[in-house]
């Protein structure tokens, strides 16, 4: 079958002899300069990514998806259109903006090399970057951040207690989330500071931790009142903000990474409206937030947005999808080239679909990581193979989603 | 606004004066101080080895507790596995299943009645309050859970055996992060990890899929084959997130050996399993509400196949045998052992004691009792060095263990697991918690710790004395470095900070 998105494909990768001609050199320190800022949002628990961005010109989308297919645009609880033959959720209003203004480019049919279907293993090898579970001990965004060349901006901040995988292997990550304690006295933390000086994981957390709260006070942030945070896709807009706001703080972190539970829609997922729908309605009131917390930042900002695999291509028995495969990954901000789809699209037909029931994996995810760390940080290609991404030798950078 | 009744004290902690803001914050964070905390006794410092049974395998020494560990620490870690008076919570008030189903019942009638009617005539903000309030019923339910529960490991002195149970919980996830789980997982835990904690683990892992918590939990109840008489009928069937996760989570690993095909396969003979609600009345005539029940209208006929093996069995029998043969596979007794080494010993344990302790769950038929025996039996359990950061859950129990308070009041005890980042029964997946340092000793969790370590010594006010409650607890093990620490402080109240937040504290 020939579909729209193969002739786009072709024609990005004509484009892509443009950009290798530029990609030495001068090109690599003028990406160091400025204030490039990369936030990775991760959605825990498999997200659909069919749902996301739904190709409902495909002739087998009504007939594979059924009870979950989404109308086409213009209908009640339609599709919001896209380039020929796929449409957004309803719900994702602020991305279809950003598509329109060409900030957004979509990465459909995209997985990690992970091919089996445990949240954790899958979340593992999404984060460590390697090409099998538990492949590296230490995230990939941790090492890229290790392998900036010196003088480069290169802190990076999580919106959790918990400093996830991929940014670990970083000494300059910290992790920061509001509290409503009054804050540790200065004297005791100085106490504190020195009776953990020969602790190797006490210490260091301890003083990266100070650190970010004197960011988060200067931003004024440190009064923030986490009782009144709620749960599930509601809380998903305040920790965006929370990101907005130390990002685009006086000294803030080159990177951020936000994570938002709740996608492992296995019963009564919905279409245009039921849970899923909530879940993407979050999503898109958060990065609506975020690019108002970033303000005149958002023009250097690349969001990437991703989950660790795809759900089932058929509803399940109750009304859900199982763990599937291929999903949709989302990359957008002002330093984004959009309106386009940046990969293969394997389309649905049975015989297309990744071991008869999912998504075929057309895409690797790693190759927008490697577009941002390469287009957008100006990091060498080199040294993304060698340190990066080692295992991942057949991937090559998706050419022109940055701005340059 | 400012008496002490309003702070929940009232014993002779004189309260903070003069700070109002301070206080109106600590007021909601430490509003459950019930009682002035008894002065510590400093007791006989006792052994390295009482100190290690009682802070690495138990919950943290009390006042008191090493002395009565030091006789003989393996023997009062042993004697706990035999009692299952150690494993059980008697506390008025908490529901059985039954009750907690009626509660579940009575709440979705509840949200029923209240969105259809509500339905396009209310504002957002008035339809999600619809929705909320009925929920707050289930939540009165959860926090009286997490209340007995933080009690029993506040004051228990079989506290070797209350580590098993959160242990076994975590490994059994059952979280209340759905509506309809909140009224179970407490439940849940007491009615089936603490009363199987003496018997085998192939009994524990099928009385767990009994349990409406874990059918709900993980989306069984209302699994049909494919080619069952309802799923011919109705348009629903298979959901295979159960048996993905028992395989994956519960027993064999996910590199234990089995493939997408098994995991449709056990699906199938998992279908049937479900529980009995006001719409199966005619599915299970004369089960109560909550009560197991296994729907033949539900089940995939037919043998199935799994790991190669070909399970003919009719109705119920099939997915027991084929849980009972996952409970004694090979990969299943790794998995435990690795996991039971990590919890106990180190993130990463040494291989030897692994093995030992999957020797002993695959040679004596997979007794909880024995295989806990072999645990304090193993010398990488004993060696002086504490390998293992403090899980907030832990940190909290052992904080206040060492205070000696006898209660805490509600609000701030949620108060303060929101802070710290661990609320009892609301794992956020089935995996349920790590169990790691890099997982707990993000900076920000550090410093929440010591923001929460700090209002409580605050509200212990200036008559402890910090340096003999460090020694009660840890005996020898605390460091002459932290003990001047604690000495030098500038005021008792900052010295119980720095000895809750001191290296040996916060690990175990």
């Amino acid at each position: 079958m020939t579909h729209p998105l193969m002739t786009r494909r072709a024609a990005l990768i004509a484009g892509g002899a443009v950009f290798l001609a530029g990609s030495a050199g001068a090109l690599t320190v003028s990406k160091q300069s400025g204030e490039r800022k990369f936030l990775l949002v991760i959605l825990r628990g498999a997200m659909d990514g069919l749902a996301a961005a739904a190709p409902y010109g495909d002739a087998h989308y009504r007939a594979a998806r059924g009870k979950l297919a989404l109308a086409p645009p213009g209908e009640a609880g339609g599709v919001l259109p896209l380039t020929e033959g796929f449409g957004l959720h309803p719900d994702l209003a602020f991305l279809h903006e950003r598509w329109k203004g060409g900030e957004l480019a979509i990465l459909p049919a995209c997985a990690s090399p992970y091919r089996e279907r445990s949240h954790f293993d899958g979340q593992d090898v999404l984060e460590t970057g390697a090409a099998e579970v538990f492949g590296a001990s230490d995230g990939w965004l941790g090492r890229a951040l290790g392998a900036l060349p010196p003088g480069a901006k290169r802190d990076a901040v999580a919106i959790s207690s918990a400093l996830p995988l991929v940014l670990r292997g970083s000494a300059s990550a910290t992790s920061w989330a509001p509290s409503f304690a009054p804050s540790a006295s200065e004297d005791t933390l100085n106490r504190l500071m020195d009776l953990y000086a020969g602790d190797t994981l006490l210490g260091p957390a301890l003083a990266a931790a100070v650190e970010t709260n004197a960011i988060a006070s200067a931003s004024g942030m440190d009064g923030m009142d986490s009782r009144r945070r709620r749960a599930g896709p509601g809380a998903y807009k305040g920790l965006a903000e929370v990101a907005g706001r130390l990002l685009s703080a006086e000294g803030g972190p080159a990177a951020a990474v936000l994570s938002f539970d709740g996608w492992d829609t296995h019963a009564n997922q919905g279409a245009a409206n039921g849970q899923l729908a909530l879940r993407f309605a979050g999503l898109d009131a958060a990065l609506s937030a975020l690019k108002a917390g970033l303000g005149t930042h958002w023009t250097k900002t690349v969001v990437a947005v991703v989950t660790e695999f795809g759900r089932t291509v058929a509803e399940n028995g109750t009304g859900g999808t199982d763990h599937g495969t291929g999903s949709t990954a989302f990359v957008l901000g002002g330093a984004v080239s959009g309106q386009k789809f940046a990969g293969d699209w394997p389309g649905l037909a049975p015989k297309a679909l990744f071991e008869c029931r999912d998504l075929a994996p057309a895409n690797d995810l790693r190759s927008i990581f490697m577009a941002v760390l390469q287009d957008h940080w100006g990091l060498d290609r080199s040294l993304i193979g060698q340190t990066v991404f080692p295992d991942a030798a057949g991937v090559r950078a998706v050419p022109g989603l940055v701005r340059a | 606004m400012r008496t002490s009744d309003c702070i929940g004290l009232t014993g002779g902690v004189s309260p903070q004066s003069g700070r109002p803001i301070l206080f109106w914050r600590l007021q909601r964070i430490f509003g459950f101080l019930a009682f002035n905390a008894k002065r510590n006794e400093l007791s006989m410092s006792g052994s390295l080895t009482a100190s290690i049974a009682t802070n690495r395998f138990g919950l943290g020494a009390r006042p008191g507790e090493l002395a009565a560990a030091s006789k003989d620490p393996k023997a009062w870690l042993a004697q706990q596995l035999k009692h299952t008076s150690n494993f059980a919570i008697k506390a008025k008030g908490l529901p059985t299943t039954r009750m907690a189903a009626e509660a579940l019942s009575s709440y979705l009638d509840d949200l029923k009645a209240k969105t259809s009617r509500a339905a396009g005539k209310l504002a957002p903000e008035a339809q999600e309050e619809a929705i909320l309030k009925p929920l707050k019923q289930l939540q009165d339910i959860l926090v009286a859970e997490v209340e007995a529960r933080t009690l029993r490991g506040m004051t228990a002195e079989a506290s070797f055996a209350e580590r098993l149970v959160l242990f076994w919980s975590n490994h059994f996830t059952v979280s209340a992060n759905k509506a309809v789980t909140i009224p179970f997982a407490g439940v849940f835990e007491r009615e089936v990890i603490r009363a199987g904690m003496t018997g085998t683990f192939a009994d524990l892992l099928v009385a767990s899929k009994r349990h409406p918590g874990m059918l709900l939990y993980l989306d069984q109840a209302q699994s049909m084959g494919p080619n069952s008489k309802a799923g011919h009928r109705r348009e629903k069937g298979l959901n295979e997130n159960l048996a993905r996760e028992i395989l994956e989570l519960q027993t064999l690993g996910a590199q234990g050996g089995y493939t997408q095909a098994d995991v449709t396969e056990f699906a199938k003979a998992l279908t049937g399993w479900s529980l009995a609600g006001p719409r199966t009345k005619r599915l299970a005539p004369g089960a109560d509400a909550g009560d197991f029940i296994f729907v033949a209208r539900f089940h995939e006929p037919g043998a199935r196949t799994l790991l190669g093996k070909r399970y003919s069995e009719a109705a119920e029998a099939q997915g027991e045998a084929i849980l009972r043969d996952l409970a004694n596979h090979p990969s299943t007794a790794q998995r435990i052992a690795t996991k039971l080494a990590r919890h106990f010993i180190s993130d990463d344990p040494p291989a030897a004691a692994v093995e030992t302790l999957a020797k002993s769950f695959r040679t004596r038929g997979g007794r909880l009792p024995a295989l806990h025996e072999t645990l304090i039996s193993l010398e990488a359990a004993w060696q002086p060095e504490a390998r293992k950061f403090k899980s907030p859950n832990e940190f909290f129990l052992s904080a206040l263990r060492l205070t000696g308070l006898p209660k805490i009041e509600r609000k701030g005890m949620v108060a303060a697991y929101g802070l710290l980042g661990q609320a009892p029964y609301q794992a956020p997946s089935p995996e349920g918690w790590p169990d790691d340092a890099a997982s707990w000793a993000g900076p920000d969790a550090v410093i929440k710790r010591v923001e929460w370590a700090q209002a409580l010594s605050d509200r212990l006010g200036s008559k402890i004395r910090p340096e003999d409650m460090t020694r009660a607890a840890l005996g020898p093990a605390v460091s002459a470095r932290t003990v001047q620490s604690i000495v030098r402080a500038e005021s008792a109240s900052q010295g119980l900070t720095l000895a809750l937040m001191s290296p040996e504290f916060q690990r175990r």
